[in-house]
């Protein structure tokens, strides 16, 4: 009988280490509360820096992954440890003796909501990067205009803001905001697009390509100054105030549609998990591994790790190389 | 415009607002401004709403314009409000309700700065002894006038002779709200509503049948802003701050502005005749301006209270049109009759605003 590992998130990485575990022989037991599988990225169309569909990688990891036990709308009622490994009960009542649990429980999305000055939920066609992306999936939106002339992103909202208690950066903001916009310019070729940011961090292959790319082929304006303020004029139009640091000068631009890049933030159900498991939090909020250098998928706890943006803000490359590491990881321990 | 996401807003921004037996810190320069506001704020909520209002003549100004004019340093602004908590203690209140909004600023500065640094609040309790040997307790409660007037708006409702409906029309009077940067914008929970969408203003003028108007530069300054005005080399950007708001109020045709600072009514107003007379502009109907009130008149309207008893004659827009779209009865030959009947003499009348 295949041992069993239980994996705590069904997303890409809770994913990813099932295919992995199976291939190495175990028994990965996924839990996910959520009715489907593929948590944030599943709701993401394309990926940079390949535009590779979403809908490919996620067919691919549940494919790869049908031999797995798999529960989801399925959440942790409690966890006890035991003298050799971890007896978990399930919200649906099945109860799980496994010698390694794998936390891969991902990210909250920034709400954009405590964003006030931006006025998502208040003025009509401010939205978020996740709305963005449900859209470019075919989900209606009427707040996006069918011909804007003039479409703005907002980079770093809720992340790099010590205001919001976000202090991390999410790292994949920046080019998720670059990919937008070459993504909006192509669906609306007459719109002027501006990215408003305080300082670009393209750090990943093909990243600064895309930017440049972004400048000199799509002709998107990129203005380094934050936002300070939207409002919405009498016609509809969202008249939006920034500063454009470079150029030394107040700034106020009339956009048809404005896009808010909302970060990557700790989940709330993180500190409920680290006392469940005897394991501590972050300052940031994100469960702590063991050190950020060496062991970033181990925690303090024997026979608990992790995968992913549970620790910290992660690229989907990230949380795939992690997932594969932790699977070998448990595999190393499982083996002792 | 989703009025609901207002309202989830609002609803992160509520304060609890003590019934009654407040201490009244007024406000410098308000008396000689608005100078019935003050007098109707005490003649509402202690005659009409019946409620325990202390009015002490002892205290003195908060020390805000010097303050942030840079004149006086941080540690004589504390002393002299830590003074005015001393006569609100001696006084036997608790409950301390501002009439300006520099001093609910300043008054809220100074706890969060001593409850951050308590040997700052050690320090100044020495000064105001060797000063003048008093002693205080830090208010239970600091609520700006306006806050009152708003946690009573429906009662005042109630007791209303009028409401804001344009009785040619039948439509509700479109106002704009001017809320005082430093009532929220320094601490966003300290205000009804919060920083971004105070509800303070907009909750009366809705209780009481007007219709609140959101345009693009309603967060903007009022152009007072200390370091503007005062510095007199600076006040052309004071006059071109208000310039920029009546551009973006325009297009919305406003019937009137509520304000609840004492700065905001009086350069609102004012700069509507020097923008006139520079630039043959004006923004109300017919050649008039927009009024201004403050929220202490707007009130005194609704309830029925002559408008020149109110001290409406000492604006520079002239109220008419707003009375006579409300339905107001008022004497215009006594516009310009004082207390005892007296003609206090007729200003002279602008080149282009029509003020009669």
């Amino acid at each position: 009988m295949k041992e069993n590992v239980v994996i705590i998130g069904g997303g890409v990485a809770g994913l990813e280490a099932a295919r992995q575990l199976l291939s190495l022989g175990y028994m990965p037991i996924v839990v996910e509360r959520k009715k489907s599988l593929g948590g944030h990225v599943a709701q993401w169309n394309r990926l940079f820096p390949d535009m590779t569909p979403t809908k490919d990688l996620m067919e691919r990891l549940i494919a790869d992954t049908a031999q797995a036990n798999i529960f989801t709308e399925t959440g942790i009622r409690f966890i006890n440890r035991l003298k050799d490994g971890y007896n978990v009960m399930l919200t649906n009542g099945v109860n799980i003796y496994s010698k390694a649990v794998l936390i891969a429980t991902g990210f909250g999305l920034f709400d954009a909501r405590k964003k006030e000055e931006y006025g998502y939920g208040v003025y009509d066609h401010v939205i978020t990067n996740a709305d963005l992306e449900q859209w470019f999936n075919g989900k209606e939106d009427n707040r996006i205009p069918e011909s804007p002339q003039s479409i703005g992103f907002v980079h770093c909202v809720g992340s790099r803001d010590v205001k919001s208690c976000n202090s991390q950066c999410s790292k994949v903001c920046c080019m998720t905001a670059v990919k937008q916009a070459i993504e909006l310019k192509e669906k609306f070729p007459q719109a002027e697009i501006y990215c408003f940011y305080m300082d670009l961090r393209l750090f990943g292959k093909k990243y600064e390509d895309f930017y440049i790319s972004a400048q000199k082929d799509y002709g998107i304006h990129f203005i380094r100054g934050r936002v300070s303020e939207v409002s919405e004029r009498l016609e509809g139009r969202l008249q939006v105030k920034s500063e454009d640091t470079l150029s030394g000068k107040p700034l106020k631009v009339g956009i048809d549609l404005l896009v808010l890049m909302s970060g990557m933030v700790a989940r709330d159900e993180n500190s409920e998990i680290a006392s469940m498991l005897r394991i501590q939090t972050d300052s940031d909020g994100f469960l702590k591994s063991r050190d950020n250098i060496y062991s970033i998928i181990e925690s303090e706890r024997p026979g608990i790790f992790f995968a992913g943006a549970c620790t910290g803000t992660k690229t989907v490359p990230e949380t795939v190389a992690e997932a594969r590491a932790a699977a070998l990881e448990i595999h190393n321990y499982l083996s002792r | 415009m989703i009025h609901q996401g207002k309202k989830v807003i609002w609803s992160d921004y509520q304060k609890e607002i003590p019934d009654d037996h407040w201490f009244y810190a007024r406000s410098c320069i308000r008396q000689n401004f608005f100078p019935a506001s003050e007098k109707y704020f005490l003649k509402i909520t202690k005659e009409l709403l019946g409620k325990a209002i202390c009015d002490n003549e002892h205290h003195t100004t908060c020390g805000g314009i010097a303050y942030h004019s840079d004149t006086i340093p941080q540690e004589t602004a504390m002393t002299i409000i830590a003074r005015q908590f001393a006569i609100m203690t001696e006084a036997g209140y608790e409950n301390l309700v501002v009439s300006c909004i520099t001093s609910f600023g300043n008054y809220n500065e100074t706890i969060e700065t001593w409850r951050e640094f308590p040997e700052l609040e050690a320090k100044i309790r020495e000064n105001l002894w060797k000063a003048c040997r008093r002693e205080f307790k830090i208010p239970k409660y600091v609520a700006h006038a306006s806050d009152l007037i708003y946690r009573f708006r429906n009662e005042i409702a109630e007791k209303a002779r009028y409401n804001l409906i344009d009785r040619h029309t039948g439509q509700p009077l479109k106002i704009v709200e001017h809320i005082g940067c430093h009532y929220s914008k320094m601490f966003p929970h300290k205000g009804f509503g919060g920083a971004e969408y105070p509800c303070v203003l907009s909750g009366m003028v809705e209780s009481w049948g007007g219709q609140i108007i959101d345009y693009p530069e309603r967060r903007h300054c009022c152009g007072y802003g200390f370091r503007q005005y005062h510095v007199k080399a600076n006040r052309g950007y004071s006059l071109s701050n208000t310039y920029k708001k009546f551009e973006s109020m325009e297009p919305y045709h406003p019937d009137a502005i509520i304000t609840n600072c004492p700065g905001c009514p009086y350069f609102l107003d004012r700069w509507q005749y020097v923008i006139s007379e520079q630039t043959g502009k004006t923004y109300g109907q017919n050649g008039y301006g927009i009024p201004v009130l403050t929220y202490e008149e707007l009130a005194g309207l609704v309830l029925g209270y002559d408008p020149w008893d109110l001290g409406l004659q000492i604006h520079q827009v002239a109220v008419e049109p707003l009375l006579d779209k409300i339905g107001i009865e008022y004497d215009p030959e006594a516009k310009y009759l004082g207390v005892n009947k007296e003609d206090i003499l007729r200003p002279e009348l602008p080149t282009n605003l029509k003020c009669h």
